[in-house]
């Protein structure tokens, strides 16, 4: 008999009912169910984690650093986050936060600023880190513990003290020399002088003033300061009848320039002039006290418009209708991205440190005037230490000089 | 004189030195005067609010009643003025299920409806207005009377097309140097910069010496009782 050979059709069809066989093996588990997973490890730990106790500070700050998880390639391998621990001596562990990994990361080390609540001065504490991936976590402690402490000065801001003391000390210096009659020069400022010629017009064209302090609240130096320009201004439309319009936009403003209003009125002889409403508040929206402003300006026609504040963007809004009904127009302010705005469309701008000197030039008292030229002296002595902080900088950069002033110049 | 100036001078020299102290001394308790005193402000300045409402109440009911001119705005800040009162104080407009206070933020509510839809579109108008603003001035800055603002016309013209693709087209065939894109940010990042810092400067030291001033009581006008 003619043994049946096992040919090569007998062995694709066995091959073929093998693969899903072993394929379906590979599957099932022991039971019949799902097969575990290939062993997925947890990730590496963070390595050289180090606390610090933050400098300057009121013994709350602690800055941690660590290296990513050398499993955490920015984002590309599987870790997902790192979560922060504090463990207080007690042995409690509170979570700081969990710093989730981003493919934009790109740096190693990891910079933590724990400023959470709990952190109590002169107490030591240990941190730990827990990384996780999809499958597992894996801890990395501080060896140690590290120790908050509060500083009574803050070092890092002793340049600026100097500078503090530098300028009281040129501002009192000349103050006592102003007091002793000694003349003191002070250039013409332009912005300045243009005051009386925008309220005589006024006056002549039978027009109201407006003024406008800003939008800010009196918590700011430039409200402050618009303020008392107002004190000038409402002296002079009190001094020749102007009406006088004062849209506020904060209440606190509104009591504080009614009082300065009401003394400047006084002060020339004219309280019956004075009325309450001339000072009077619109809202404490920006944009909305601008339609406000802009209402007026074209209800009313005022012949003098001015600036003279904090301003951000409705600055242009307002300038370019003042521009647009023929107004003579003074701006002031310390807002540096809204002086371009101010000094295209307004007559006169004081910019920055004219406007904070103003007051000081309208009222020519001797005390105010000194402090100015004191002022003046303590920009004489900045511009000394940038111009000799620049070329040691640079003879450092080119290797010249070994030292350089940068720890010293610059403010912590 | 005592209450009108003495008591407002040294109380502003107090509140000014510790607010100069806490800045220099991170210590406790000097770390916590400006989160109190911040505070303090914020709660003088809500119950000032009052006073502002009611000016601004107050003088336009009187535009109303004695017809002044144009007084149909007034009529119109009034009625705005307090729908929105009622819709954020009351249960009025205020959806099934929402607290009192939540629904200043809950949708459905009546005062969030006319915060979206009254109040955020008007002031997004005025924003707009601005880009028409810039036009007009900026017409009138680089309008050629004189060599500065010829200078300011050329360095305009330099920004303006340096910072488009069609400026670096354009000067694509001469040295590095000497292409628009090169030139605007050498004026932008020296010259520009250079007189932006000067005038920082002069702003920070403005502001100190004017701060001396308050402190020190040098300056009193903003008191108004000086005279």
């Amino acid at each position: 008999m003619k043994r049946k050979r096992f040919g090569p059709s007998r062995l694709s069809a066995a091959f073929l009912l093998l693969v899903p066989y072993l394929a379906f093996a590979q599957d099932a588990g022991p039971d019949g169910g799902e097969a575990p997973a290939a062993y997925d490890p947890p990730p590496a730990a963070v390595t050289h984690l180090t606390a610090r106790d933050a400098p300057d500070d009121a013994g709350k700050h602690i800055i941690l650093e660590f290296e990513r998880s050398a499993d955490d390639a920015a984002g590309a391998a599987d870790v997902v986050s790192y979560e922060v621990f504090r463990i207080d001596p007690a042995g409690i562990e509170t979570s700081l936060g969990v710093l989730p990994v981003s493919n934009k990361d790109t740096l190693r080390l990891i910079t933590f600023d724990d400023q959470m609540p709990g952190l109590v001065n002169g107490t030591e504490y240990s941190y730990k880190v827990v990384t996780r991936d999809a499958s597992g976590s894996s801890d990395s402690k501080l060896d140690g513990t590290v120790r908050t402490s509060g500083q009574w000065f803050a070092l890092g801001r002793f340049n600026m003290l100097f500078s503090v003391l530098m300028i009281s000390f040129f501002i009192l210096y000349f103050i006592k020399k102003a007091q002793r009659g000694e003349e003191i020069y002070l250039r013409p400022v332009a912005g300045l002088k243009a005051f009386d010629e925008a309220v005589g017009r006024a006056t002549e064209m039978g027009k109201p003033v407006l003024y406008v302090p800003g939008i800010m609240d009196l918590d700011q130096v430039e409200t402050v300061a618009g303020v008392i320009i107002l004190g000038y201004v409402s002296k002079m439309t009190a001094r020749y009848e102007t009406e006088l319009e004062v849209p506020v936009s904060r209440s606190l403003v509104m009591s504080n320039a009614r009082e300065v209003c009401r003394s400047s009125y006084l002060s020339e002889g004219r309280p019956e002039l004075y009325k309450d409403d001339m000072v009077h508040y619109l809202t404490d929206d920006q944009f909305a006290y601008a339609a406000g402003v802009d209402g007026i300006m074209l209800r009313k026609k005022p012949a003098a418009c001015f600036y003279q504040g904090k301003f951000y963007a409705e600055s242009l809004i307002l300038a370019e209708t003042g521009n647009s009904i023929g107004a003579i127009q003074i701006a002031g302010t310390a807002s540096p991205s809204q002086l371009p705005f101010f000094i295209t469309a307004c007559d006169y701008t004081l910019i920055g440190e004219e406007f904070f000197a103003a007051s000081a030039y309208l009222s020519k008292d001797p005390k105010l005037i000194g402090s100015l030229k004191g002022q003046d002296w303590a920009k004489g002595v900045v511009m000394i230490i940038i111009g000799v902080g620049a070329v040691v900088e640079t003879l450092h950069v080119l290797g010249v000089l070994p030292f350089s002033l940068q720890p010293l110049l610059v403010a912590g | 004189m005592l209450w009108k100036t003495q008591i407002p001078v040294a109380i502003v020299f107090a509140v000014g030195m510790l607010t100069l102290i806490q800045w220099f001394v991170p210590h406790w308790p000097f770390d916590q005067i400006q989160v109190h005193t911040t505070q303090w402000f914020d709660i003088i300045a809500v119950f000032a609010v009052i006073l502002g409402g009611l000016n601004l109440l107050k003088l336009q009911l009187q535009k109303v009643i004695s017809r002044g001119r144009d007084w149909p705005y007034a009529l119109v800040t009034i009625v705005g003025f307090l729908a929105m009162m009622v819709y954020g104080f009351s249960p009025v407009g205020v959806p099934e299920g929402i607290r009192l206070g939540d629904h200043l933020q809950a949708n459905g509510s009546h005062f969030r409806w006319m915060f979206f839809n009254v109040f955020t579109p008007l002031s997004a108008t005025m924003f707009a207005l601005l880009a028409f603003f810039v036009a007009s001035a900026s017409y009138r800055a680089f309008r050629v009377r004189n060599a500065e603002a010829t200078l300011l016309l050329v360095a305009g013209i330099i920004l303006m097309l340096g910072r488009v693709p069609l400026g670096a087209k354009m000067t694509a065939f001469l040295p590095h140097f000497m292409q628009l894109p090169t030139v605007q940010e050498w004026i932008y990042a020296v010259p520009n910069l250079a007189g932006a810092r000067a005038i920082m400067i002069g702003i920070g030291l403005g502001m100190v010496s004017t701060s001396l001033r308050f402190i020190l009581g040098i300056e009193k006008s903003f008191l108004g009782g000086d005279e």
